[in-house]
């Protein structure tokens, strides 16, 4: 029965989403103290790349994580710096950023592609991994696995039930109110930018060390796009963010399995889930149609539905704030 | 706690805003603090609440010098600010916008926490859902949260700025319990930053009124109306004599009009404006003429009641449809709402035509640019940048930008910081328009300007219009009252 | 007062030169002289006529493109979405090659015509979804590139697959009547460059002496006083989009016409994307355009000659221009680095 197919499928699905739930928790942490990191896609690869080469050079997995970590950091650094302290366009600095990540990846890991190196090394729970169904899927994997799912439990318990997570969330949402109860706003923007970056980082090279193994140019090409559309119709929390990644995951494993079943019709056209799910969140967040919604249910219905449909960007996301 | 200010003063450039301010507050004591728009009010309280330092002077308490370096540090001293617009974060939890900045550790007691807000609001009377989202609290609510933060942060002095603007009669009667139990039996100081002055009288002890960045009167209350609005407004001078006009057809038509808005509503607005009218608005900023004056001009749309322009129903009529129809408006941000910095005195004269031709004919355009600068006076060249003009010269660009041939101008402010010569000049061009038959309604803050240029005043007072006055049957004691919000 | 307005000028060069300099240490690193590199890539762009002509069929899309973001940048809005509204360009004109018969003359207009219809359809849908449905231009551009994309890929490996089985690279070729005329033995169409002078040249007395081009510009600095004055923000907003997705689609079909003979995977090539960087490294000054849209054209077709000369990597040209921009917007701007070093100038 571990072996059904249908389990071995899902147990790959959640495979293949960890290293999207680590880049949205990232993400969001970055968002929600008010700064969009658009460079998500190039420094994903720049990240692929890095842990890749450093694991093999080091022949230490972990070694490879951390200067993942590492460029992560550094290029989340970039759009901070330029946007806090430069004042210029973080949607520019991140695209530029995009496509530098892209190229410089592929030149500088030019020498380093399709050889075999170190992988994160598979370890079942004891115990957990005999749970009938949820064991074999989720409790025979890896560290970064579990990693990924204790980080949304964290992130989300970090924003949502502490003290510098209100702190954080006030950055992102109204800063003025922040400062005033002596929160340093722009402290929590390089913070959060930074550690976001590095939590991308770590997607990055699970890629190469632990989904993909090795690193080819373009390995992650694309997905740090997909990052910041799960992070939008996740509505910037880390749990609806990971339902997101492994709704993403489940739909590429659905497209495998029909194009094989099937091989005359196309499915490319699953491929087009999260971006349209992404328009149609933006839309319930942005016009006044949910609010009408929510009006015509009976009273005592309102406050469940509006929190569940209700999903509020960071007011405050992409503003600059000049500290008085 | 005894608050002492020795020579306070704030500039920004020519600005003075603070001058030199001296003033000992006392515990226990309810203070009104008074004063037009831009007297430094704000400024003042800014620089008591942390925000800003000031460039010179002291702030003592109990005879100890104190130096702020933010909000929060302030509050941590003993000051706390309630702000017309709460300081709070309109996503988060009841709970979670009180914890926020308050305590250090690191996982949040929201069992605490909501001890703490229950014991608050049952103490002074409050009434919340303590598991509503900010966002869904009404400003009466949002404001008793912030007091209650603010005390449990340790405030000895709390500064109220316009506490009263937008919320209902039943929660300005529990702020004004708590206020004068605060003062009363726990001895702290408060100062009410108001533009009412029932209120005042209603509730402190002494008011402080502030004339251009000065300190120009303290009395104790109650004393009458009349003594606090010349302490504000200085003397009024009568109005000069200027020859009558004779009043043509009905312009604009205001019918039970409701305007509603976040903050302020206004209602049961009846108004009839005709050709060649001036009409003032006075009253206190954020009274509601503001409202009025867009609505007018299309640009909110009232949900009650009728605009009628020429006798046509006009009332849902977007703002560019209003300007086609010649009503003309000019709000009172210049470089904000009406000029665009970075383009040229030419390009907005091309802009602001009502009829245009593809490619824009620079030759002609120059000319035309040319004539305008040198018939408004404006200092500058036709490729001078708007953001590069003085505020006068601004001001005199827009209202080169106006059409010819207005069946109504409105106007916020006309005249706001210009000097005697630029405001004279405005109003002679107003004037010259007004002979040509367009109605002309304005809204100043500037009691001087209403008395002397308006046919007829209407004053605001909370979102209500009083009824409307002829300039030369009223006074100044008249307007007072009704600017306090007595009919 | 003079030094510093003197620095002024020439303070740009720095970040430009700063670019190569890193640029030149990424050669050394990979044990590459930096200045044969260089000289290779010079070759490599212009080193004989069939090179050039590759330089300037790779530079009339990205002009095309430039040109369309000339508009969307005045209008202060971010048409991140240009790739997607190249690869809607390109979809167009190929349906109407896979579809219609006739001689070159009646099929080529209609090709750009659809082409230019389907860029500007695609990103009026951009432009409403920011006007109506509050979405930043930013995020709707995101996704209605990756569902053009995804769009392609469809076609090329449902319907419109070749005969001989879908190789998931691209439709067969087109009949010959459907490909625009080329210059001798390249991928060089002198038609195209000369629509894409025209288009540039007709942006250019758009933005400079029409009203329209006037009205762009009070909207991208004031959105409110430009409505106040009495502009129809929106309507000039989508038109905006409209006119640059509809460049943008004419570069598409220049690509799928042209560079290619069909309907590829990778369409765009990128050229939306490196079109941003040009509009920004000019700093939206709008002569500055072409040259840099053809020095990046060099540039890339370069660093192929690059890397089959030195076995390096062609990313190469990618990251100089990159760098160069990234350079330029981080401490290309005086003025802003004056915040950044308060004391010196309070000094």
């Amino acid at each position: 029965m571990d072996s059904s197919p249908i389990i071995l499928t899902l147990a790959s699905v959640v495979l293949v989403s960890t290293p999207l739930i680590i880049a949205v928790c990232g993400e969001i942490l970055t968002e929600r103290s008010g700064i969009v990191n658009l460079s998500l896609d190039g420094t994903m690869l720049m990240a692929a790349m890095t842990g890749f080469i450093v694991a093999f050079e080091s022949d230490s997995v972990w070694i490879g994580f951390l200067a993942a970590m590492a460029i992560g950091a550094f290029f989340a650094f970039i759009v901070a710096f330029g946007s806090i302290r430069l004042r210029q366009s973080q949607f520019a600095i991140g695209f530029v950023l995009t496509l530098l990540g892209d190229d410089l990846s592929a030149f500088l890991g030019q020498n380093y592609t399709r050889i075999p190196g170190p992988v994160v090394k598979h370890y079942a729970i004891p115990i957990l991994k005999d749970i009938p169904i949820i064991g074999p899927i989720f409790f025979n994997q890896n560290a970064v696995v579990y990693f990924a799912f204790i980080l949304v439990a964290v992130t989300w318990f970090w924003l949502f039930r502490t003290q510098p997570g209100l702190r954080l969330r006030s950055a992102g949402d109204r800063p003025e109110a922040g400062f005033a109860r002596g929160v340093g706003i722009n402290f929590q923007r390089y913070l959060y930018t930074i550690i976001g970056g590095a939590l991308v980082g770590i997607a990055g090279a699970s890629y190469s060390l632990n989904i993909k193994i090795g690193w080819s140019e373009g390995i992650t090409r694309g997905l740090g796009w997909i990052v910041l559309a799960i992070v939008i119709f996740g509505g910037w929390s880390p749990i609806r963010g990971m339902f997101g990644a492994l709704l993403f995951g489940a739909t590429k494993a659905l497209a495998t399995y029909l194009q094989r079943t099937f091989p005359e019709v196309s499915v490319v056209a699953f491929n087009a889930i999260p971006w349209v799910l992404m328009i149609l969140v933006l839309l319930l967040v942005g016009s006044d149609f949910t609010e009408r919604v929510i009006m015509i249910v009976p009273k005592s219905l309102q406050r469940p539905l509006q929190r569940m449909l209700r999903i509020s960007p960071p007011q405050a996301l992409g503003s600059t704030f000049v500290e008085d | 706690m005894r608050i002492e200010l020795r020579d306070i003063r704030k500039y920004f450039g020519p600005v003075k805003a603070n001058d030199g301010i001296n003033l000992v507050l006392e515990g226990g004591r309810i203070y009104g603090l008074l004063g037009e728009n831009g007297a430094g009010k704000s400024t003042l309280m800014k620089i008591l609440s942390g925000y800003q330092p000031p460039d010179t002077g002291e702030i003592l308490f109990d005879d100890q010098i104190q130096h702020f370096s933010s909000p929060a540090d302030a509050l941590g001293k003993g000051i706390g600010m309630l702000y017309q617009d709460p300081l709070d974060v309109p996503a988060f939890s009841v709970n979670d916008n009180y914890l926020l900045g308050r305590d250090q550790r690191i996982v949040l007691d929201y069992k605490n926490a909501s001890h703490e807000l229950q014991e608050m609001t049952a103490r002074f009377g409050f009434e919340l859902d303590l598991q509503s989202r900010i966002e869904n609290l009404s400003l009466g609510e949002r404001q008793q949260l912030e007091l209650a933060r603010l005390l449990v942060g340790g405030a000895q002095v709390l500064i109220l700025d316009e506490p009263t603007t937008g919320i209902s009669a039943e929660q300005k009667e529990v702020l004004f319990g708590s206020m004068r139990k605060l003062a009363r039996e726990e001895g702290k100081t408060l100062i009410l930053v108001s533009h009412k002055l029932d209120e005042v009288q209603e509730l402190c002890d002494e008011a402080l009124v502030l004339q251009r960045g000065k300190l120009v009167g303290q009395t104790d209350i109650p004393c009458p109306n009349e003594k606090l609005v010349k302490m504000m407004f200085g003397q009024v001078p009568e109005r000069s004599a200027r020859p009558d006009f004779d009043l043509g057809e009905v312009v604009l038509e205001l019918i039970d009009l409701r305007v509603p808005t976040y903050r302020l509503t206004i209602k049961d607005i009846n108004l009839t404006i005709r050709q060649g009218e001036i009409f003032g608005f006075a009253g206190l900023e954020g009274s509601g003429q503001r409202l009025v004056l867009q609505a007018c001009a299309g640009l909110l749309q009232p949900d009650h009641g009728k605009i009628l322009l020429d006798g046509q129903d006009v009332s849902s009529w977007p703002y560019h449809r209003m300007q086609n129809a010649g009503v003309g408006y000019v709000a009172d941000g210049r470089l904000e709402e009406g000029l665009v910095a970075g383009l040229t005195i030419e390009e907005h004269v091309e802009l602001a035509k009502p009829k245009h031709s593809f490619f824009i004919n620079r030759k002609v355009l120059f000319a035309i640019t040319e004539t305008k600068i040198e018939q408004f006076q404006i200092v500058g060249r036709p490729d001078s940048t708007a953001d590069e003009l003085s505020g006068g010269n601004q001001q005199r660009l827009l209202f080169a930008l106006l059409r010819d041939n207005q069946k109504s101008i409105l106007l916020e402010n006309p005249t706001r910081g210009l000097d005697v010569r630029s405001s004279n000049w405005i109003w002679d061009q107003l004037n010259h328009r007004r002979e040509g038959g367009t109605a002309i309604l304005f809204m100043s803050s500037d009691l001087d300007e209403i008395f002397e240029r308006s046919d007829r005043i209407a004053v605001f007072s909370g979102g209500n219009m009083s009824r409307v006055l002829e300039t030369v049957n009223t006074s100044v004691e008249e307007i007072g009252h009704l600017i306090g919000g007595q009919a | 007062m003079n030094t510093s307005r003197w620095f002024r000028w020439v303070w740009p060069a720095v970040p430009i030169a700063g670019a190569l300099v890193v640029t030149s240490l990424l050669l050394f690193l990979f044990g590459a002289a930096p200045f044969e590199a260089f000289q290779a890539m010079y070759q490599g762009a212009f080193g004989d006529q069939s090179k050039t002509l590759s330089v300037l069929a790779f530079w009339v899309p990205l002009l095309l493109s430039s040109t369309g973001l000339l508009i969307t940048f005045k209008a202060g809005l971010w048409n991140i979405g240009i790739e997607g509204q190249i690869v809607m360009g390109a979809v167009a004109a190929s349906w109407v090659a896979l579809n219609l018969e006739a001689p070159s003359a009646v099929l080529i207009p209609i090709e750009i015509v659809a082409a230019m219809l389907g860029g500007a359809l695609w990103a009026a849908l951009s432009a409403v979804l920011k006007t109506r449905g509050n979405i930043h231009e930013i995020f709707s551009g995101l996704a209605l590139n990756s569902i053009a994309i995804i769009l392609t890929n469809y076609l090329i490996s449902g319907p419109w697959q070749p005969p001989e089985g879908g190789t998931f690279r691209g439709t067969a070729p087109f009949q010959p009547s459907a490909l625009l005329p080329l210059f001798a033995n390249s991928r060089f169409s002198p038609l195209s460059l000369i629509l894409a002078v025209i288009a540039f040249i007709l942006v250019v007395i758009a933005l400079r002496g029409t009203f329209w081009g006037l009205k762009l510009k009070a909207i991208g600095v004031n959105l409110r006083s430009a409505f106040l004055l009495g502009v129809s923000s929106e309507r000039e907003m989508i038109l905006a989009m409209m006119f640059c997705g509809a460049l943008a689609g004419l570069g598409g079909a220049v690509r799928t016409l042209s560079w290619f003979d069909s309907l590829r995977q990778s369409i765009s090539g990128g050229i939306g994307f490196m079109a941003l960087m040009v509009v920004m490294l000019a700093n939206y000054r709008m002569f500055l355009v072409p040259p840099i849209a053809l020095f990046f054209s060099a540039v890339l077709s370069g660093s192929i000659t690059l890397q089959l000369r030195t076995q390096l990597h062609s990313s190469l040209g990618g990251i100089l221009t990159e760098l160069m921009v990234l350079f330029v917007l981080l401490f290309g701007d005086w003025a802003k680095l004056g915040i950044f070093r308060k004391k010196d100038d309070d000094g």
